[in-house]
């Protein structure tokens, strides 16, 4: 008995929605309106001091309403689903449409368009109980060999609906598992983490044995001078460049403020770099606008051949909506499942191929190699934007961070700041090699994931050691 | 059923299905938002939520359900389902769980309000709005945005030891930001904040701002930084105004004295603490000029309420005091294993969250200066306000943070206006090196705290005045 047999609901999120559409058509004769039903099942177990400390699930159907009458737009959503609750819902919305302020902006309706094909969910991730949680954080603990652990596993499993009264009807499914864990030894932490929709790619185990042999690779850190060191950021910490890219550089509300320096067309970054963001099968099937989403290529070869938008930000920019909603109408459309493409041929496709060290895997091993003198940096952490033009950035290093010598792994070092521009990171000419594999990431963020195999660059401005 | 039956079922079915503990807190939520561009409305949205979240201990395990169904019946779910998870828990424990004793209280609070923010129609707010953004793009700002925030929410909290409290919490907020686009870079001005001003008060907190009559300023100051110079880099005495300093005191002290962070149970994700329990009471953080309250019973500060979400009555603490640590941000669970005898700063961002340790309002007491006397006495330095990015370790020790503008200090007066202003340090070789604090402390309010997993957005207040800092490296960049 858990919160995994899923609650019987005598009407499914289709249903909900096309009953409030009705009831909003005729409350609002001739509006343009669009209906949302997501119904989310989350659960969290979380780990700190190798014990669960917290241990949540929460299960919340949640119905949006959008209306534009008379040049006007409200929104607003409720999770009183009931008769009575909907019904209030739309009153309000039509209530509000009618007193709000113009909004020449309103971009229309989404069209009629089918959800993209994906692969079934996998029953035993939308299924999940706290016991199978329970058990991945045992296996973690256990093979961290008894250092200190801490991190969470996570269940998520998504069923969502939506309508307009253009005619466009789309539903679909997906689930989510991810975990993410430290081992900790003497004041120096190891991580691993992973992201999948299924449910038996996540093995505690070896996640656990991976944190486990960074933290202990990390011990007895030395400082190292700030300055500009070559550097192969590991997976972990692609992830955040890749971040960082999706909500200010393509993101096409910032592309079209000029506060971007993205520019559909021009050769930006190293030919080497392609960015794909592969949205179908993870996360919902389609945006907020209603529109699928689709599988984007943002940059090919270093070249920036598209940007993300919503239906506002394209109609703003002349262009299509490539289904990158967010319900944040201030942060713009940005694509949250981006990947960096990975090296082809180099031999280490093979992600399971553990090194038991500092570094997690072969295919970054191989990176390192190649480097006569660098730094190996695990993680980032607490990124802020400087300035998004240049893409500025500061943070820090953390869980793990090692000199590399003649292509070894040295020295463990202390953790820096860092203050740099990712855009410059990845110019061209400024990226040395690619991993060979990509492992998807997850974010705190359950809908988001990001892909990254790791990255030789030839240049990161470290501004100071993070202890003084 | 009223909503005190309801939570009360929801903790029977929790200690049915074999809880020692169990809480209930049942919240209804109405947000209100708008967000304008260049003199128009972008965005206007309305939600609505209402649910009930339980907590229970089994053992030494912790289990948490919610659901937004309020009939008899999905109460008793909800209470069974937590009790469930708590039970898993126990298959990975890791210490014994006990909750602090407490008072067993009752009772019921409201903030002050005294004009209801969602009474004010939507048509006077969007002109408020579209007019103040209109007039920044007139005066030079390439995107001129403006947003407000409006959250009017009750709740009801009933526990096994017998809480009953109910809560009706008003609180709103709203800014303004003039973005200008140069050559390779952005400038910004904001007012009054980043990110605005909020409070747990009504509209008249809106009206207060005068949106519009800071808007034409705001433009110009953004379109002048332009031009600026860039902030020079080294060390130098370093002014801060009140709102950037609110800031720095949510990053650097805030966070660092949560006691869940001092535990480790954040490790993996916010981070620890550098402070050790160990010298809590003995441990110089800052100068003796630094006296830090933990106050939520501020009238209309953020992070201002009558009982924290387990059900602990609002009281002031000092935090720090003559600049020698004494005090953490606690819940009932996390003073147990500290052996300390006092919680209150627990929260939870909705009826689906968990509540965990969260700040309150956590500031300064004033000091004896002026920020006119602070400048005065400032032969060769930098005066920077109005915070632009945030960084910090995750032993909440090295900061690096930048505002919007800068000004030269020399001989006693601002100087030249300055461009991407930065500094960076370590905690407390920064506070300690806080020789001149200001008597005009401001309340800022936060509403957008980060923490936890899921991840749950706290609303916070920061009591904070301009104040001088000494050898503090300024002028980083990329």
């Amino acid at each position: 008995m858990s919160e995994s047999k899923r609650t019987p609901r005598d009407r499914d999120e289709l249903a909900i929605a096309e009953q409030v559409l009705e009831v909003a058509s005729a409350a609002a004769s001739g509006a343009d309106i669009e209906v949302a039903a997501d119904r989310t099942r989350l659960a969290l177990s979380r780990f700190a001091n190798s014990g669960i400390h917290q241990n949540v699930a929460d299960d919340t159907l949640t119905v949006r309403v959008r209306l534009h009458a008379a040049g006007r737009t409200a929104s607003g959503s409720s999770t009183l689903t009931n008769t009575d609750g909907l019904r209030a819902l739309v009153e309000r919305s039509v209530q509000a449409v009618g007193v709000a302020p113009v909004d020449p902006g309103w971009p229309g309706l989404a069209p009629v368009s089918p959800a993209p094909d994906v692969a079934p969910v996998d029953v035993a991730a939308g299924d999940a109980t706290p016991g199978d949680r329970a058990e991945r954080i045992r296996a973690f603990v256990d093979a961290a060999g008894g250092l200190e652990t801490a991190g969470y596993c996570r269940t998520s499993h998504w069923t969502g609906a939506f309508v307009n009264s253009a005619g466009q009807s789309i539903r679909g499914e997906s689930a989510e598992v991810g975990m993410d864990g430290i081992a900790r030894l003497a004041g120096t932490d190891g991580v691993a983490r992973k992201a999948s929709s299924r449910l038996a790619d996540i093995d505690g185990g070896v996640l656990g044995a991976r944190a486990a042999a960074k933290a202990r690779a990390a011990a007895d850190p030395v400082e190292l001078p700030p300055g500009r060191y070559e550097v192969v950021l590991e997976p972990t910490a692609v992830s955040d460049v890749l971040q960082n890219l999706a909500v200010y550089g393509f993101n096409g509300k910032m592309v079209a403020d000029g506060r971007s320096f993205a520019e559909v067309g021009a050769d930006q970054l190293d030919p080497s770099v392609t960015l794909v963001d592969d949205a179908p099968g993870v996360g919902s099937s389609h945006d907020l606008d209603g529109t699928p989403r689709q599988r984007l290529v943002l940059v090919d070869r270093g070249t920036t051949v598209a940007v993300a938008y919503d239906r506002r930000t394209a109609a703003e920019a002349g262009a299509e909506s490539t289904g990158h909603a967010t319900g944040m109408t201030s942060w713009g459309a940005f694509a949250a499942h981006l990947g960096l493409k990975p090296a082809a041929g180099t031999g280490h496709e093979d992600f399971a191929a553990e090194v038991d060290g500092p570094v997690a895997e072969a295919a970054t091993a191989a990176l390192v190699a190649n480097v006569e003198r660098g730094v190996l940096v695990t993680d980032l952490w607490y990124t802020r934007v400087l300035d998004t033009k240049s893409l500025a950035i500061t943070g820090l290093t953390r869980n793990g961070v090692w000199l590399i010598e003649d292509g070894e792994v040295t020295q463990p070092l202390s953790n820096f700041r860092f203050t740099q521009s990712y855009r410059d990171a990845l110019a061209p000419g400024a990226v040395l090699g690619i991993g060979g594999v990509a492992e998807p990431q997850p974010d705190s963020w359950v809908s988001a994931r990001w892909t990254a195999p790791a990255l030789h660059l030839a240049s990161w401005n470290f501004t100071g050691g993070a202890s003084g | 059923m009223s909503e005190f039956e309801t939570a009360e079922a929801a903790v029977q079915a929790a200690l049915d299905a074999g809880a020692s503990y169990a809480d209930a807190r049942m919240m209804h939520r109405r947000y209100e938002s708008m967000t304008a561009r260049n003199g128009e409305i972008e965005d206007l949205s309305q939600d609505e939520d209402l649910g009930i979240g339980v907590r229970a201990l089994v053992g030494s395990g912790w289990g948490f359900y919610a659901a937004p169904d309020l009939s008899d019946a999905a109460a008793r779910n909800v209470g069974e389902q937590a009790a469930q998870i708590a039970h898993a828990s126990a298959r990975v424990a890791a210490r014994q769980t006990e909750l602090m004793p407490g008072e067993v209280a009752s009772g019921s609070w409201s903030s002050d309000c005294q004009i209801d923010p969602l009474g004010i129609s939507l048509a006077d707010k969007g002109n408020l709005l579209a007019g103040a953004t209109g007039t920044m793009r007139e005066h030079g700002a390439d995107i001129a945005e403006g947003l407000y925030q409006i959250w009017d929410t009750r709740k009801w909290f009933v526990s096994s030891e017998g809480h009953r409290i109910d809560q009706h919490i008003r609180e709103c907020g709203a800014g303004i930001s003039s973005t200008v686009i140069g050559d390779g870079e952005t400038q910004r001005r904001s007012y009054p904040a980043a990110r605005g001003q909020y409070g747990t008060r009504g509209w008249e907190l809106v009206d207060e701002l005068d949106l519009p009559g800071n808007a034409a300023r705001v433009a110009e100051e953004a379109r002048a930084l332009l031009a600026a110079p860039q902030c020079p880099a080294g060390e130098t005495t370093l002014i801060l105004g009140a709102e950037q300093l609110a800031l720095q005191i949510h990053e650097s002290v805030g966070h660092a004295i949560e006691l869940d962070r001092i535990l480790g149970w954040e490790a993996a994700f916010a981070g620890t603490s550098w402070l050790d329990l160990a010298q809590l009471g003995s441990l110089q953080f800052g100068s003796e000029l630094m006296n830090i309250t933990i106050d939520p019973t501020i009238p209309g500060a953020l992070g201002s309420f009558g009982f924290d979400d387990e059900g602990t009555m609002a009281a002031r603490r000092d935090a720090v005091r003559d600049g020698r640590w004494v005090g953490v941000l606690a819940g009932r669970d996390s003073a147990s294993v500290a052996g300390l005898e006092y919680a209150g700063s627990v929260r939870a961002d909705g009826w689906s969250r968990l509540p965990m340790v969260r700040m309150t309002n956590v500031g300064l007491e004033p000091g004896p200066h002026t920020l006119d006397e602070i400048i005065a006495a400032t032969d060769d330095g930098i005066f920077m306000e109005t915070n632009r990015s945030w960084s910090i370790d995750d032993r909440r020790l090295n900061f690096q943070f930048g505002c919007e503008v800068g000004y030269e200090v020399k001989h006693g007066k601002l100087g030249q206006l300055l461009r991407n202003p930065t500094y960076t340090g370590i905690g407390p070789q920064f506070w300690r090196s806080m020789d001149m604090l200001s008597s005009d402390i401001v309340a800022w309010g936060t509403p957008n705290c980060g923490k936890g997993q899921p991840g749950q957005i706290g609303h916070t207040g920061h009591p904070s005045a301009p104040a001088r800092f000494t050898d503090v490296r300024v002028g980083v960049r990329a």
